[in-house]
């Protein structure tokens, strides 16, 4: 039986990475990354993970030559931040475009400018039509074993897609927390070998990367869809399993005191976890408000959505992105347009807010709920409210 | 003629890693090199190809003229991403996973790719030292998009961004020295080649992709479409760059300087110019100061290979056969 041992999660995810066995990792540093690929570099120089590890001359690089590491069958893995998610933008679509399983830890940073180094959902949110499944994490815990799930999910043969497994710069990857690192005997029995189907082979060659004229591109890109959509099923079937082998169980959706909850407060990422005490505070003051939390970010979990709010009245939902002169944050439009079809829905205030490292208290999330049930009440003339900021 | 058609056959093998079909322009010189520059190789070759004419006019889905594994992804990562072929089949390696033997990567782009928006790729790769070989096939222009210049686009030559205007005579820059640049690198194995002298380039292909570690291969491919000259002229178009000193062909073996041929004087440039439309309205005192400069490099190069041997055994070989200007 493992222990929990007190671990920087930076440093908990290059372990889970090693307990993969992963092939090639190909990576530049930028902060609040470089923990991560500093210590998978230290591993594979200490050969405690036999891998290749290419120290390449930038993000685009990167992800290009996991690009061609994928696509020879190995197993492969990055992680980047900020910046260094925005200069790889285009390889992105090409790696789930070209089906390539690859895994890429991301440590959500700000993007500039002005330059920041501090934790926002910006870098997230601007890869979200990238085509990769996505996943967002709130511990270390959950990075671990999200990252080892990662694998298994891209490599299935059903999915064939790159994962990203999103964590907060700093606020998560620069902490210690407790954590359980599975035992290699068990990974090795959860996460079965690469097979990659049509690898790079001159026994059986292949062309990848053909230009699609126009009487091919759509049916590509529904292929492609209908791929990320039925992924989900990989997903939960995926969290189940890991649930039983391991005892953590993870849904598309969090719940937090949100069933029969009048009030649900929605948000993503580690700024959740304070979210959460602040529920716990109101609701011992006799509030009826709960919580849930997107773990899922593509593919979208609609179902899970709509059935963990069905029964609320306000739902208040949480952006750490802006979308500038646009309806504010991301996930709230998209929350937005799962429910708008709903015959019963409940009403829902939009707040943008923890932009670039900026704190919200457990007393700033009891004010920002209360907040929301006002403006839910009286109506704003906003399509959104920015928490927090000085005028 | 007829003594090419009995010894040919013997010197190189009938087998085609790349199938005609395609949909080159015609007279397309990156065509004939990349056809000459695979078939110096056996099939366990995997390609990665950047974006530009050749990854367009051989791979539109569901078709391609590849006989070999052949992977393109976008223009200016190829180098990044041929890193990660050679990576992942050396781990795989180690790790007793079964494969082919003596795989071997070859990057292929063209001077856009290359010298401009792929250097930094090509350099990363360079320098880490992957076991691969990139092959540039220099048309001199962005051909693909429709000839807009490059940092390989000679000076004076007209383009669609370097147009000949009243206050413009074409490319107002020198061409970028690519191969120069991958020397810099300090790489076992650097030459310059030309479709014109195909067994020139395919000993050079050949040598490039045994050599063990990076290996860089600047290959001139005349472009009749973008160069405004005529379609049959591919062939002596690329005879006269190196006659005239304009493509000097060379090898640079662990920093070894050696020139591919001797030639004892060089043509004077405007023989390659004048039957080229995009040099078409270059005065005298231009194509002379093209002249000088074409001297001056060509000298470095002389000197370079100085302290190498002064001809090399390719010499005759790549002399083979006089072209009329």
């Amino acid at each position: 039986m493992t222990t929990r041992v007190g671990i920087e999660v930076s440093i908990a995810v290059a372990d889970a990475v090693r307990l993969t066995n992963a092939d090639v990792i190909a990576a530049y540093p930028i902060t609040p990354q470089t923990h991560i690929v500093e210590h998978l570099a230290e591993l594979v120089a200490n050969g405690e993970l036999d891998a290749e590890y290419i120290p390449v001359e930038s993000e685009h690089s990167a992800m290009s030559a996991c690009l061609g590491s994928a696509a020879s069958g190995a197993r492969t893995f990055t992680a980047t931040s900020s910046q260094g998610l925005a200069l790889m933008n285009e390889v992105l679509y090409v790696a789930s475009g070209m089906r390539l399983p690859i895994i890429m830890a991301v440590a959500n940073r700000a993007l500039s400018a002005p330059l920041s180094i501090w934790a926002d959902h910006s870098d997230m949110m601007s890869v979200r039509d990238t085509g990769w499944i996505q996943i967002i994490v709130e511990n270390g815990q959950q990075a671990v074993d999200n990252i080892i799930c990662a694998f298994r999910i891209a490599e299935d043969r059903r999915v064939l897609l790159p994962v990203m497994v999103h964590l907060d710069g700093f606020n998560l990857t620069h902490v210690i927390e407790p954590i359980t690192l599975p035992e290699q005997t068990d990974v090795d029995k959860f996460l079965p070998k690469n097979r990659f189907p049509l690898p790079l082979n001159p026994d059986k060659p292949v062309a990848m990367g053909g230009f699609a004229p126009p009487v091919i591109y759509t049916e590509a890109k529904w292929a492609q869809e209908v791929c990320i959509r039925d992924s989900k099923e990989v997903i939960l079937a995926c969290w189940d399993e890991f649930g039983r082998v391991f005892g953590r169980q993870y849904h598309p959706v969090e719940k937090y005191h949100s069933d029969g909850a009048g009030v649900i407060l929605l948000t993503m990422g580690g700024i959740s976890e304070t979210a959460s005490v602040a529920i716990d505070e109101m609701r011992a003051e006799d509030e009826n408000v709960g919580q849930v939390r997107l773990r899922l970010w593509r593919p979208f979990p609609f179902e899970e959505l709509r059935q963990a709010v069905k029964d609320a009245e306000i739902v208040i939902i949480l952006d750490r992105a802006i979308s500038l002169g646009g309806p504010g944050g991301p996930v709230a439009s998209e929350v937005k347009a799962a429910l708008y079809n709903q015959v019963k829905r409940p009403k829902m205030v939009a707040f943008v807010g923890a932009l670039g490292g900026r704190d919200i208290t457990v007393a700033g999330f009891k004010n920002l709920i209360k907040k929301g049930i006002e403006i839910s009440r009286t109506g704003s003339q906003n399509e959104y409210e920015i928490y927090g900021v000085r005028e | 003629m007829e003594k090419y058609a009995i010894y040919v056959p013997r010197l190189i093998k009938k087998q085609e890693n790349f199938a005609p079909g395609h949909r080159a322009c015609i007279g397309c010189g990156e065509a004939l090199a990349i056809r000459l520059a695979f078939k110096a190789l056996d099939n366990n070759v995997i390609v990665a190809n950047a974006t530009g004419c050749a990854e367009i006019f051989a791979s539109q889905l569901p078709a391609t003229s590849w006989h070999l594994p052949w992977i393109h992804t976008l223009f200016e990562n190829t180098a990044a991403v041929a890193s990660g072929v050679e990576a992942a089949y050396k781990v795989m390696r180690r790790k007793g996973i079964p494969l082919p033997e003596n795989t071997k990567v070859v990057a292929i782009a063209g001077d856009g790719g290359t010298s401009d928006i792929g250097l930094q790729a090509l350099s990363g790769a360079l320098e880490r030292g992957h076991d691969f070989t990139y092959i540039c096939f220099d048309n001199e222009a962005y051909q693909n998009t429709g000839n807009q210049r490059s940092s390989a686009t000679p000076f004076g030559a007209a383009t669609t961004t370097s147009p000949l205007g009243k206050k413009s005579i074409g490319q107002f820059s020198w061409k970028k020295n690519m191969p120069e640049i991958a020397v810099a690198h300090n790489i076992p194995y650097v030459a310059t080649a030309c479709h014109s002298y195909p067994f020139d380039l395919m000993d050079k292909v050949a040598k490039a992709v045994a050599t063990k570690g990076p290996a860089y291969v600047h290959i001139l491919s005349v472009c009749p479409t973008g160069w405004r000259s005529a379609t049959d002229t591919v062939i002596r178009l690329g005879r006269l760059a190196v006659e005239t000193g304009v493509f000097p062909l060379y090898e640079v073996e662990n920093g070894k300087y050696k020139m591919s041929l001797n030639l004892p004087k060089l043509r004077p440039v405007k023989d390659y110019l004048k039957q080229q439309g995009r040099f078409r309205h270059l005065s005298d005192d231009v194509i002379q100061k093209i002249q000088d400069r074409v001297e001056i490099e060509y000298q470095k190069l002389l000197e370079k290979a100085k302290n190498g041997s002064k001809t090399t055994k390719r010499k005759s070989r790549a002399g083979a056969g006089k072209v009329p200007a």
